[in-house]
């Protein structure tokens, strides 16, 4: 594959070294200390000028690439270069923002900009830190269709109020599916009067709000819930929209921000949560507003050395899980070195989304259970294929594979399925499959 | 440098808009005119007002400069005189017919400023001598301006175009006249056709309702009716009010004020097939839940009251009337609220400050302001134990800017005070005048001018007349329903210096 890489930032360099060994690279960077030392460092060809310039784009050779990330630190230029790509040839184009909101113009139209694929920096960040404090009970979690379906699978204690339940009593959620059950190193697909025993572990597929509401059930002393308090140290877009997807999963936080007007945005925009304006580092302040009592804080401010400071208080304050986002991805292990529970950079969850889509977008997006039994794949289902129109009871009794269907996601918004619902071409379904039968399922969508 | 102060209004910008809307006066004059030749009385106090509206117009139109744009000062002083102009012409019909009390050029310009900032606060003291045409020319002057003359004003004149925006909200003082089409001529339009059609429909309610149930409810009364009901305005030619028909007839004026007191731009969405925003409108529930617990109150009160001689459902039905009338500002009677218990007149008297929604046909305080200060007061209170908390008041999910909620408190503290003030002055000016006016009675008085409600207690109760306060009470009074009818703010600023010359 020929990949071409625009900016040779902390994201592109990732990106570069982990495709480098098995694929042409070209990485284009204005700042030519960048280029030289990339050259020397990995086997890929650098070329230095401005990756939006037609010319330089021409140099890479883009009419022939198969692939164009665009990473610099700046929107515009990614989408620029996008579009700019798109007129030499078909090359799978993927950008990387900050802002959310080329993130909804790109989703109502994904062609828009000319790219393919948008990855949101701060928004991938805030939901991975949501998923690191929202389900600490989970095994596994992994976002499908865009985070608009979750997998996790959880281990089941002998003291969760499921266990000895049959899958029907356990399944209290409108938009929840028991998709597997693992039992002695063996998968089961679940039936309604299937039951689970302590020590299986179950993966579900639902909607986040359903998957948290779950987890909740199933683990009540480590699942936060609405007796949970969760502080968020820092109104930066990476703390806004931790704050918000929290609103959204029915968790409501305190979210600190030191400055008046962005104080005043955020809680013009977060009806349910409660924003103060103040120094999150005023240990008066912190007491007074009883933060230390907090089960979770995430610092989210703008510098290293503030979200260390802040950090720090709250652990000496006596929190129980501290969260700190780290620009830097060298100092994530210093934090964590320190006592921080979870160190998040940015660039590295950006860099390993990019990653991992550069793998899957040729086999779909994969989870890998369980030491390969089983796969939970996101498959997109085209016209005429063999899974589309018929009712999913049908396809069950006539496939002979081990699946079950987890969740559709059709036109953006979530389908739970059922014996009687149809499938539709441009349907993405969420689907767990034994290892064994993977290549035939995909071969029919 | 002269030394002279320039005057910094492009005034003759606001001398046209004036003339073109005495001018267009003369075609709502001419709907009387056929009422008087149909029942043959004298069409000479119509023609006459139309001359003098005709005169007028041509003569503010002389003084125009088209280089002269209407800008938001231009916008004051039109809303301001144009008010007071189409008042002083509408009283004209009144002195020249010379009927009754009416022959009094201060009781003709009472009535007609009462009828036209749809206040319905009367003076006259015997209904029966005056004509018929002269009576619908007061129902008529309160269908005008119930809506807002300028409304109407943007919708029929063309020229307005980008300073309809700015005459609307400086007749309504409402920061942001949701405009329902890009073009705001427009929005006036769909605004005023939804008034008319729910004109038409009251009348037609009425009408067939007369036909079914009680003669007295003719064609005529029908259409006067119709004309006060949705415009909130509360004129009747019948010296009883809706207390002259039957029942039946009660009820269906209910609904009529609670729709003309709901914000007209969502009842046009709720029309076109969007109800929620109109149902899920915080100000709606507030508007009907207040409305509400008061009509409870008063029920409960007078269905206590041993002196009160009404059944079950008159009892219901009057506590339901009179204060949907007092809240949507009509200022209609089902009975005679004066002889009520104390407790149930006091509290449709604190009933006249809430007002319907804000961007209808209602005056008062409103009660958008009301719940944004309620809110913003509750805000207040979290916010003195969490000092550091950011929490901004919402209407309906979306945020309400500081700057606003501070207008709002300022409104209402000015309303308040002025209110305050006209109570002394009519207590004092009654005695000086040798009238007999309890502080109560002066309250309620006050209240129920300023605020555009109409009937008040005492003398001023809903079957009396305004006529027994002094002259110089009623002049002021006239003032008190201009100012009260705008909004205060157009008034107020003419009377400051900046306005005139920095």
């Amino acid at each position: 594959m020929h990949v071409v890489i625009i900016g040779a930032g902390e994201v592109g360099t990732s990106t570069a070294a982990s495709l480098a060994s098995d694929h042409d690279v070209v990485v284009i960077d204005c700042d030519a200390d960048r280029t030289e030392d990339l050259k020397y460092q990995y086997d890929v060809l650098t070329i230095t000028g401005d990756g939006t310039d037609s010319s330089v784009q021409e140099r890479a050779d883009v009419a022939g690439a198969d692939m164009l990330i665009a990473c610099t630190d700046d929107d515009r230029t990614n989408l620029v270069a996008c579009g700019t790509a798109k007129t030499f040839g078909d090359p799978f184009t993927i950008a990387r923002v900050k802002s959310t909101s080329y993130l909804k113009t790109w989703e109502r139209d994904e062609t828009a900009f000319g790219v393919d694929f948008l990855v949101c920096t701060d928004l991938l960040t805030a939901e991975n830190i949501v998923r690191v404090i929202g389900l600490p009970a989970a095994v596994d979690v992994d976002p499908f269709a865009g985070d608009l379906v979750q997998m996790a699978e959880f281990e089941i204690g002998a003291e969760s109020p499921v266990a000895d339940q049959t899958v029907a009593e356990a399944d209290r959620f409108e938009s929840l599916t028991f998709v597997g059950i693992f039992r002695d190193g063996e998968v089961e697909i679940p039936r309604g009067d299937t039951r689970i025993c302590p020590g299986d572990r179950a993966v579900v597929v639902g909607s986040p709000e359903s998957v948290q509401a779950f987890a909740n059930d199933i683990a009540p002393d480590t699942t936060p819930n609405d007796a949970d308090e969760i502080v968020i140290v820092g109104g930066s877009e990476i703390g806004y929209q931790t704050a918000r997807i929290l609103e959204e999963r029915g968790l409501r936080s305190r979210l600190i921000e030191q400055d008046g007007e962005r104080a005043r945005w955020l809680a013009e925009q977060l009806p349910d949560t409660v924003v103060m304006e103040h120094d999150a580092t005023d240990t008066e302040f912190l007491s007074r507003e009883h933060v230390d009592e907090a089960d979770i804080v995430v610092t989210a401010l703008d510098s290293d050395e503030r979200n260390l400071l802040a950090a720090v208080l709250a652990k000496r304050l006596g929190v129980d899980r501290v969260v700190s986002v780290v620009d830097s991805a060298d100092y994530v292990t210093v934090f964590e070195e320190i006592g921080i529970d979870v160190a998040i950079n940015p660039r590295t969850v950006t860099a390993e989304e990019i990653i991992r889509f550069t793998f899957e977008s040729v086999a779909e997006n994969i989870a890998v259970l369980e030491n390969d039994r089983a796969e939970v794949l996101e498959l997109e289902l085209d016209e005429g294929c063999a899974l589309v129109g018929r009712p999913i009871r049908e396809l069950v009794e006539e496939i002979d594979a081990k699946f079950v269907i987890g969740a559709i996601v059709r036109d953006g918004e979530h389908v739970t399925p059922r014996g009687d619902t149809v499938l539709r071409p441009g349907d993405h379904v969420i689907v767990l499959v034994e290892t064994a039968f993977t290549s035939e399922l995909a071969s029919m969508a | 440098m002269t030394g002279r102060t320039r005057i910094r209004v492009r005034w003759r910008a606001s001398a046209e808009l004036t003339g073109d809307v005495l001018a267009y006066l003369t075609v709502p004059l001419a709907f009387p005119l056929l009422v008087a030749l149909y029942y043959r009385e004298s069409p000479v106090p119509f023609l006459a007002a139309i001359a003098v509206a005709l005169a007028l117009g041509a003569g503010f139109r002389s003084l125009r400069d088209p280089d002269a744009d209407l800008g938001p000062r231009e916008a004051f002083l039109a809303v301001a005189s144009i008010w007071f102009l189409v008042a002083a012409v509408g009283a004209i019909p009144f002195v020249v017919a010379g009927t009754g009390v009416l022959s009094n050029p201060v009781n003709a310009m009472f009535e007609s400023m009462s009828g036209l900032t749809t206040t319905g606060a009367t003076v006259l003291v015997d209904f029966g001598v005056h004509p018929r045409g002269v009576m619908m020319w007061r129902q008529v002057l309160q269908w005008l301006g119930g809506l807002g003359i300028l409304i109407l004003a943007t919708a029929v004149l063309s020229e307005i175009g980008v300073g309809g925006a700015q005459l609307m909200e400086s007749e309504t003082q409402t920061r942001d006249v949701s405009k329902l089409t890009p073009k705001i001529s427009q929005t006036a339009r769909l605004i005023w056709s939804l008034y008319v059609g729910l004109t038409i429909l009251a009348a037609a309610t009425y009408f067939a309702l007369g036909l079914a149930v009680d003669p007295q409810m003719d064609l005529y009364n029908a259409v006067a009716h119709a004309f006060t009901s949705v415009s909130t305005a509360g004129f009747s030619p019948e010296p009883l009010s809706i207390g002259a028909f039957h029942p039946a007839i009660q009820w269906a004026v209910i609904p009529f004020m609670v729709v003309g007191s709901t914000s007209f731009v969502l009842l046009y969405f709720a029309i076109n097939g969007e109800p929620m925003r109109l149902l899920k409108n915080d100000e709606f529930h507030f508007y009907l839940g207040s409305m509400g617990v008061f009509a409870a109150i008063v029920a409960l009160v007078l269905g206590l009251d041993p002196g009160t001689p009404f059944g079950p459902e008159a009892t219901v039905r009057h506590a339901v009337f009179n204060v949907v009338s007092m809240v949507t500002t009509t200022g209609y009677a089902s009975a005679d609220f004066e002889l009520w218990a104390p407790g149930a007149k006091h509290l449709l008297f604190m009933g006249m400050f809430l007002g319907g929604m804000v961007g209808s046909t209602t005056c008062s305080i409103k009660s958008l302001r009301w719940m944004v200060a309620l809110k913003a007061f509750k805000r207040d209170l979290y916010t003195s134990i969490h000092p550091e908390s950011v929490r901004p008041v919402r209407n309906s999910g979306a945020p309400i800017d500081e700057e606003t909620i501070r207008d709002i408190y300022a409104y209402i503290l000015l309303s308040v005070v002025i209110f305050f003030f006209f109570t002394v002055f009519v207590v004092v000016d009654a005695e000086r005048g040798d009238a007999r006016v309890t502080e109560f009675e002066a309250m309620g008085a006050a209240a129920s001018t300023f605020l555009n409600i109409g009937p008040a207690f005492g003398d001023a109760g809903p079957y009396g007349t305004y006529a027994s306060f002094p002259l110089s009470t009623r002049a002021v009074m006239i003032v008190l329903m201009w100012i009260g009818r705008i909004e205060i703010i157009p008034v107020l600023v003419l009377f400051t210096k900046s306005f005139w010359t920095s």
